[in-house]
């Protein structure tokens, strides 16, 4: 009994994911044969734009650093039974005030930066215990709040780069937040005179990688939080009555857990992350300031993305998110090389998180054939 | 049409998975007769009858009516076939008026899809007339009572011409006069030349009502007998599979000082209905205090009161003199009540837990479960084990598994196992035995007695009458909100309560 | 108020997609399947408005294959939800992600590597041009009135609409009375992709001439939005639309002159209101019982 079977073995959440991964490139294969472009050279660029250079990789990174954490944040009301689509405007939130913070207050480094991305932390905090704090009194839907919200703070944004101490002076922007709460790798050496003339002078890819791009400490935060969700989750008291809600929130109720307290505190701590986000872009790469918007960014819904195809884990989205950012910044290749459209990205990653979707009915399709060939063994 | 047999089921089996509800089953029913099909929770009758009805494929066998083969897939060929079946939990749009509900998916139509209301309105009030059905169509089912939903039930399918109707546990949700009621209106029906399928677990209604009677045991065929020649001891026997004991071994009660007390208790439900109007009670040490009543007359809001699931509006509701009245689940746990909950698995366990993580579902921030917020697995561990071990939930090693692996009987002993470990001083029960086999409802029943025994104090809250008889020393019978009377259980017999149920013989 | 005119046709025109695929997103959620899928669909349908409308230079065609491709995505929807029993608020994210991605790709094919069409020859007709007060009205107005007319009526007054409301609030009971739960969803949902395929038509062939990635940015999260806020009733939902089209012509109409209030706090009101109404409701907002809930026979 207790022999895996391939079945079994099919059955896994993993192994699910990566099936969906497969199949949702073998679809991109097929869109692009169809448009008359070539998958091999096209998949071949998108490899070569994200591997051929250390530059490219570190641009991989810095750009995963938002998603995996808005991931993460989404993580964290799912757990709860939540539905945080409002990461978004949490992402606008965290980085409004890390701006504001950035540029109005003076402080050392280091602390400068810890007063920022705590600042930012807060806010958005508090906007997601709004959010838990309307479902929970009054009955609102989180997935309507958070829509609301998100274009709430797109305006707000907006309007707070029109005001005069804060916006710079012919720019759609705001000014920039103060070197000192900069999250940047090596930054004063890199803007030093030595340390310039000797990236310069050396022609090493990694240098380049260094010196090109916005290399900052962001990763390593997202990295830190993961693993602190992880470990709340799985050792903690809170973690498991957060859970607890999300699963059976009838239960826990009558077993004194406070399912109100808890949606709060879930939202919170899921839209404080994704404030984080926010931050780490200000603090961490160029131009380190909040700019004027007329849509949203999307890292709210990537971060969608990459909870779903990380499987649901704050461990797994470390993992989709430089994934995710993989192919969305290989995708400029694809396009620059062979001419077809790099949103073909966009339609691999919903084919796979479409296949996630429906990746109940493979397991039910996998339990109906165990069943059959059970019932077959017992006639038999 | 010489065919005497209105329905014909010939070695049905059925799997769900690889479980085998159903194995080659044989059913013969005789137009004009009632016929009960008899057999324990989960025994599969149901599950035949959802066959019958098109709602499952069987994976085997055959089904014939008035004499020829059919093939019924769905609901719609088993209504036009003249099937027509009242579920256990009817199926009814709560928002819809009893009109909508009863043409919905057969609707008379003027125009393009335009729904004709009024000639529908004049063929059903001529039908409701002809069996005597008292019934305003233009009222909202949420609105009217469950016995009436019954009713409207019933009209569903005669408006589709059913002339074979199955009645699925049709008597758990009536006072036992509108048992009688319905009995009559069966007989009634039978003499209009309808086939009547009774479902049910009930001895003494298939005594009362049926001519014959199928007797189904853990989904194969056991027996088929004239209720005639039979009587409940032997059907019981038939249905468990062996002797069956009708009184539990009890020992004398030995009443200590009040323990809770329920004062003038007034709790409104969501829509701002007194469903608790004034209620007074008081549970002793040592004692099993049974709430008797028949559905939505404030029980479920009588426990939320007191568990604090729910505020009350006034009234008072104190432990040893501390009041606990719209505290906190937490602190109501706190103040020493342990809760058996109605449904197992909506507020009893977290399915997706494990049974360890379950066990400790109101204490888990507390030492040694825990310190300083931080789990401590291995004391979460061993306390499941030895929980299950103790208590027999089986099978071996649960305490690692998914609660919602377990089988329901295990479920219920799971939940036993934690509130009994956690010690209290009252236990609230709250139809503990629903959907279990006799096996696992006299574990339940001893577990019970056993806890009254240590000097508890146990509120049992139970729809079905004959438990709430069989194990409690006082019977508080509830209606409209209010205890109307309250016997001592040597004094209390199923008629006198029946009356008080139904809001008969006053105060 | 010279502005009246103007005011009324920035409402309307601002409303009239919203109001599209607001009836979309009822009659998918009164059968009990949610659907967030419709910003996807709208984008698709606005693509696919502009693409044909340019190539054929008939606008009407151009619509009517709006709604075919906001359909055909929905379809997607459909068996993910219906037959598939997946959780539907994944599938709808995965189909925004699809409607975008498929929109963009194919205006990088078709109208040289760049993510904007060109403007359609034709746009639909208007109903009233320069009329007084600067009044101007889109065909698409009579077109959507039509649709909430018969809407309403459908579901109120309809076989079709009593059974659909049953599906969308006990499927089971519908189920044990021979409605077919799973051809009455998959319709709800193919028709509410239709919708939406015409809102994103309605912005690009009467508002706009042309598609390019922002032309749909949220507006079918803020149709979903109306259906809540209208309780899921397609004159309540019109009405919230309508809501949000008023807010959005005061920030146009003020947000120019010299008055006090800025126009990006203008442009808020709208969101803050409906949060507002929503906490007035408490949540008492009549959803359908089983939305969001697949129906798998045997389960209650």
């Amino acid at each position: 009994m207790t022999k895996t079977t391939v079945r079994d073995w099919l059955k896994k959440p993993i192994v699910g994911i990566l099936l969906a991964i497969a199949i949702g490139f073998a679809v991109g294969a097929i869109v692009l044969l169809i448009a008359g472009y070539n998958p091999g050279e096209a998949y071949g660029a998108l490899f070569r734009g994200v591997f051929s250079k250390p530059k490219y990789f570190a641009q991989v990174t810095i750009k995963s650093t938002p998603i995996i954490l808005t991931g993460i944040s989404f993580v964290v009301a799912f757990k709860s039974g939540l539905f945080n689509i409002g990461s978004e405007g949490q992402y606008i939130t965290g980085a409004l005030v890390a701006a504001i913070v950035g540029s109005q207050i003076n402080l050392p480094p280091v602390i400068h930066f810890i007063v920022v991305i705590l600042a930012a932390m807060v806010a958005a905090g508090l906007v997601g215990a709004l959010v838990g704090f309307l479902k929970s009194r009054f009955h609102v839907h989180e997935v309507i709040s958070c829509v609301m919200i998100n274009w709430i703070m797109l305006y707000l944004s907006n309007y707070m780069i029109t005001l005069p101490w804060f916006k710079k002076a012919g720019t759609e922007a705001s000014v920039e937040a103060l070197e000192s709460s900069w999250s940047v790798v090596a930054n004063n050496w890199k803007t030093s005179e030595e340390g310039l003339q000797q990236l310069a002078g050396s022609d090493s890819p990694w240098a380049e990688a260094l010196l090109k791009t916005d290399l900052n400490y962001g990763i390593l935060i997202a990295v830190i939080v993961a693993i602190g969700i992880y470990l709340l989750y799985k050792n903690t008291v809170k973690g498991y009555e957060l859970r607890a809600v999300g699963i059976n929130p009838h239960a826990a109720k009558l077993a004194g857990i406070s399912v109100d307290k808890s949606i709060v505190t879930s939202m919170a701590i899921s839209a404080a992350i994704a404030g984080l986000a926010g931050a780490l872009t200000i603090t961490g790469v160029m131009p380190h300031r909040v700019t004027q918007l007329s849509m949203h960014e999307g890292y709210g819904f990537a971060g969608i993305s990459v909870a779903l195809i990380g499987g649901g884990s704050p461990i797994g989205s470390i993992f989709s998110g430089i994934f995710y950012s993989m192919l969305t910044y290989g995708s400029a290749s694809i396009q620059s090389e062979t001419g077809a459209a790099g949103e073909i990205m966009d339609i691999v990653i919903g084919v796979i998180i479409y296949l996630i979707a429906i990746s109940s009915l493979i397991i039910m399709l996998l339990n109906r054939k165990s069943a059959k060939a059970g019932k077959a063994a017992k006639n038999g | 049409m010489d065919a005497t047999y209105a329905v014909e089921m010939k070695s049905i089996s059925k799997y769900f998975g690889g479980f085998c509800a159903l194995d080659n089953v044989d059913l013969c029913v005789q137009k004009g007769e009632i016929h009960a099909i008899l057999g324990e929770n989960g025994a599969g009758k149901t599950t035949l009858m959802n066959i019958l009805y098109g709602f499952y494929e069987a994976d085997s066998g055959e089904v014939w009516t008035n004499g020829q083969k059919r093939e019924i897939k769905t609901p719609k060929d088993a209504i036009s076939l003249g099937i027509g079946m009242v579920h256990q939990h009817f199926m009814l749009v709560e928002t819809y008026t009893v009109l909508q509900n009863i043409i919905l998916g057969d609707e008379h139509i003027k125009g393009p899809g335009v729904i004709d209301y009024k000639k529908a309105k004049a063929e059903i009030k001529k039908l409701a007339e002809d069996y005597h059905f008292n019934i305003d169509l233009d009222a909202k089912i949420q609105d009217i009572t469950v016995g009436m939903q019954q009713r409207v039930e019933i009209i569903k399918a005669l408006y589709r011409g059913a002339d074979i109707l199955i009645l699925d546990e049709p008597t758990s949700v009536l006072t036992p006069q509108e048992i009688e009621e319905l009995i009559d209106i069966m007989h009634n029906m039978v003499q209009n030349v309808k086939t009547i399928i009774i479902i049910t677990h009930k001895l003494a209604e298939i005594m009362k009502s049926a001519d014959t009677c199928t007797v189904i045991r853990r989904g194969k065929n056991i027996d088929k007998v004239a209720v005639a020649n039979t009587c409940e001891k032997d059907l019981a026997e038939l249905m468990v599979g062996r002797a069956v004991e009708f009184t539990v071994e009890k020992q004398e009660c030995r009443r200590g000082s009040a323990l809770l007390q329920i004062d003038g208790l007034v709790v409104e439900d969501d829509r701002k209905i007194k469903k608790v109007d004034g209620l007074s009670l008081e549970l002793f040490e040592g004692e099993i205090l049974g709430i008797a009543g028949v559905d939505g007359n404030g029980q479920k809001e009588l426990f939320e009161a007191v568990t604090s699931l729910r505020k009350a509006k006034s009234g008072s509701i104190r432990i040893d003199g501390q009041d606990i009245q719209n505290t906190s689940p937490r602190k109501t746990f706190e103040a020493g009540i342990s809760v058996i909950p109605e449904d197992r698995q909506k507020s009893g366990l977290v399915l997706d837990f494990t049974i360890a993580e379950n066990m400790v579902l109101e204490k888990v921030q507390n030492a040694p479960f825990s310190k300083h917020g931080i789990l401590d697995w291995k004391v979460i561990r061993q306390n499941a084990d030895k929980l299950t071990k103790e208590y027999d939930v089986r099978p071996d090693g649960s305490a690692g598994m998914r609660a919602g692996a377990l089988s329901g009987g295990n479920q219920q002993k799971a939940i036993i196992a934690r509130e009994i470990s956690n010690d209290g001083r009252v236990l609230v029960a709250v139809q503990p035995t629903r959907g279990l086999d006799v096996g696992a409802i006299e574990f339940v029943h001893n577990a019970i007695l056993s806890e009254r025994d240590k000097g508890k104090g146990v509120l049992l809250i139970s729809l079905e009458l004959d438990e709430v008889l069989k194990l409690s020393d006082r019977v508080a019978v509830i209606y409209n909100g209010r205890i109307v009377n309250i016997i001592d259980a040597k004094d209390a017999d199923e008629k006198r309560i029946g009356l008080l149920m139904a809001g008969g013989e006053g105060a | 108020m010279d502005n009246i005119g103007i005011v009324f046709s920035i409402t309307l025109m601002y409303a009239t997609p919203l109001i599209f695929a607001a009836l979309g997103g009822i009659i998918s959620e009164r059968s009990g399947v949610t659907n967030i899928g419709i910003e996807g669909m709208m984008t698709i349908g606005a693509f696919a408005g502009a693409a044909v409308g340019y190539f054929t230079a008939n606008p009407w065609i151009g619509f009517a294959c709006a709604a075919a491709a906001g359909g055909a995505l929905s379809a997607l929807h459909a068996i993910a939800c219906v037959k598939f029993h997946a959780n539907q608020i994944i599938s709808g994210v995965a189909l925004n992600l699809i409607g975008l991605g498929v929109s963009l790709f194919l205006s990088r094919l078709l109208f040289d590597g760049v993510t904007q069409t060109l403007p359609v020859p034709n746009k639909l007709p208007k109903l009233v041009e320069n009329g007084p007060g600067g009044l101007n009205l889109d065909s698409t107005v009579l077109v959507v009135l039509i649709f909430i007319i018969g809407v309403w009526f459908f579901l109120y007054k309809s076989r079709g609409g009593l059974r659909l409301i049953a599906v969308g609030e006990h499927p089971a009971a519908a189920d044990t009375l021979g409605v077919n739960v799973f051809r009455v969803r998959f319709l709800a949902v193919i028709v509410s992709g239709l919708f939406a395929g015409m809102g994103g038509a309605a912005r690009t062939l009467a508002v706009v001439s042309s598609f390019s990635p922002i032309v749909i940015s949220g507006h079918g999260y803020i149709a979903l939005a109306a259906v809540i806020f209208g309780r899921w009733n397609p004159v309540g939902a019109s009405l919230a639309c309508l809501l949000f089209g008023f807010a959005q012509s005061l920030v146009v109409v003020l947000g120019g002159g010299d008055i006090a209030i800025p126009s990006q706090i203008l442009a808020m009101l709208p969101y803050i209101l409906t949060i507002v109404v929503l906490v007035l409701l408490r949540g008492k907002t009549n959803a359908p019982k089983a939305s969001g809930i697949p129906y798998i026979k045997g389960q209650r």
